[in-house]
């Protein structure tokens, strides 16, 4: 009788629970609290803006897989976290058919054609943001917030005024829809760590690296500020997109790093060209271009960090 | 099909430097911003090409192998020089526009291409109709990827308006134009975008049975006289076979 209960098969006899559907539903999850603060701050133009992203991120990804005979993957919630992340990277006073458009370039351009998910060389939903920005340089940089147009606290800051750390952390200021609430994206990023998503490796050493960066050279970029000024290194991490970026984007599974040397190296290569984009560059904001630039360099930065295996590449 | 309209074919549609060789790529890339630019390239190149062909063909047999390279680039920069003082002269605008990548038609690929591939070892008439049929193909590709930057990029072809422009401060709706295509990135969009387009309608044409595969001039004198080495002899067999 006891044969009967010897069940013969082949490994994996474990296997995990933790699918791509799983963990791409976590994200979307996380980026509810964001999203959430960003239509009740910015209004039903906001709510429009994200389902338009959205919604033409899935169908473009529905109609290539359908057209292309490819076995259809939206159920795996990889095309909503793109179209949701795109939309928390638009301003909300952006026309509609911009969004769809991004939706559309991150799906079709940046993910499917270089083989679908998984496969994309930089993360779709900042490759169509930078996309969006280069084409529309000035719907893309208008913020509209209380009826009124005006520059970010980032751009104030560059400019030498003064700015409000309390309403950066809180999210009432003008910018994209999902970045401005600090709090809200806090808690979202709190979420993915508890669920096991994300850990604390690329946005640690992102920030810290950031902190110092600005610390050090913020005196250099604006000399009113001392060295490691709290005041000016607060406004700093709590504006524009940086805790959208280091908590969201960075660490998009596909797009950085698998070893932990490598994590470490490319949090640091992202701090450091936020920084410099931030404080050097033209505009007061970087974290897009750092986040892709980085991307791009993941394959090099895995290759230098791949650990040796046991009992290999010893003294000889 | 004579062995001139053969030639001109071939570097029209079966081997074109852009789309099908992807040739002369960095001029391809740069100045394609708009149509105009697109057409002045090509022609100033198919000048270049055509007379560099001619006498490269005609010199062939007194160039030492040796020093082919260095004669084959006196021979083009001289024309390339005669043509930038002519686009100086006549039309300025065009000039000014492309600027730097004209005295860079010289170390052009195609054409130091065409001279080391099939005018160095060919009578000079089907050279010349060597030189107009890739020129010719050149001008059409980089036209067809200005035409359509300039068209998404500002909504224009040619400098004419096509597209009526929105107009924010005026509350005008309208097109509004993907700056993003008149920048370096617009031209790798575009100009893969056309090739994949190309490479689908020949796929189409050959699942219809069509034949792609067409005697690229190798009748007489077998492979040896072939420039295209990329048939690698499968094309025609040189063998005597009945």
């Amino acid at each position: 009788m006891s044969e009967n209960r010897l069940k013969m098969s082949s490994s994996p006899h474990i296997r995990s629970k933790v699918t791509s559907g799983n963990i791409m539903l976590y994200v979307t999850i996380a980026l509810l609290p964001a999203s959430a603060f960003g239509v009740w701050n910015f209004g039903l133009s906001a709510l429009i803006m994200l389902i338009c992203t959205t919604a033409s991120a899935v169908l473009t990804e529905y109609i290539y897989e359908k057209l292309m005979h490819k076995k259809i993957t939206i159920n795996d919630w990889s095309a909503v976290v793109t179209g949701l992340l795109l939309g928390l990277n638009m301003p909300a006073s952006a026309p509609w058919w911009m969004g769809v458009l991004g939706g559309i370039f991150a799906i079709l351009i940046v993910k499917q054609l270089f083989g679908g998910l998984g496969q994309n060389f930089m993360n779709p939903a900042l490759g169509a943001r930078c996309f969006l920005l280069i084409s529309f340089t000035s719907q893309m940089t208008t913020f509209i917030y209380d009826g009124v147009s005006g520059p970010t606290p980032l751009a104030n800051l560059k400019a030498g005024e003064a700015v409000n750390s309390m309403d950066m952390l809180i999210g009432t200021i003008p910018g994209t829809i999902g970045e401005t609430s600090v709090i809200a994206i806090i808690i979202g990023a709190i979420f993915l760590i508890l669920m096991g998503v994300i850990d604390l490796r690329i946005p640690g050493t992102y920030i810290v690296t950031f902190v110092i960066f600005i610390g050090i050279f913020g005196h250099f970029a604006n000399p009113d500020v001392g060295f490691f000024d709290p005041q000016y290194i607060t406004a700093h991490l709590c504006g524009g997109g940086l805790m959208l970026g280091a908590w969201f984007m960075a660490t998009d599974y596909v797009t950085s790093p698998i070893t932990k040397k490598g994590q470490i190296v490319y949090g640091m290569l992202l701090g450091i060209l936020t920084g410099l984009f931030r404080l050097f560059g033209g505009s007061a904001e970087g974290v897009s271009y750092a986040i892709i630039i980085s991307n791009l360099l993941v394959p090099l930065i895995e290759r230098v960090t791949l650990p040796k295996p046991f009992g290999k590449g010893g003294e000889k | 099909m004579n062995r001139c309209t053969e030639r001109v074919y071939n570097g029209l549609v079966k081997e074109n430097p852009t789309f099908v060789l992807m040739l002369g790529m960095c001029p391809t890339l740069a100045v394609t911003t708009s149509a105009i630019n697109g057409v002045g390239m090509g022609l100033s190149t198919t000048v270049v090409l055509v007379l560099s062909n001619m006498l490269i063909s005609m010199l062939r047999k007194i160039i030492p192998d040796s020093v082919r390279m260095p004669a084959f680039i006196v021979v083009v920069a001289s024309f390339v020089t005669i043509v930038q003082f002519l686009l100086e002269g006549f039309v300025p605008s065009l000039y000014a526009s492309l600027g730097l990548y004209i005295p860079l038609i010289v170390v052009n690929c195609i054409i130091l291409g065409r001279a080391e591939s099939y005018a160095s070892k060919n009578p000079v008439i089907p050279s010349i109709f060597d030189g107009i049929g890739m020129g010719l193909g050149f001008t059409f590709g980089l036209t067809c990827i200005g035409i359509v930057r300039e068209l998404i990029g500002t909504g224009a072809i040619f400098g004419q308006q096509i597209l009526p422009l929105a107009d924010a401060a005026a509350g005008k709706g309208g097109y509004v134009p993907v700056t993003i295509f008149i920048l370096p990135p617009g031209a790798f969009l575009v100009l893969s975008g056309l090739v994949a387009l190309q490479n689908k309608i020949k796929n189409n044409a050959a699942k219809k049975g069509k034949k792609v595969a067409e005697s690229a001039g190798c009748g007489e004198g077998g492979c040896a006289s072939c420039g295209n080495g990329a048939c690698g002899g499968k094309v025609f067999p040189t063998g005597n076979e009945e």
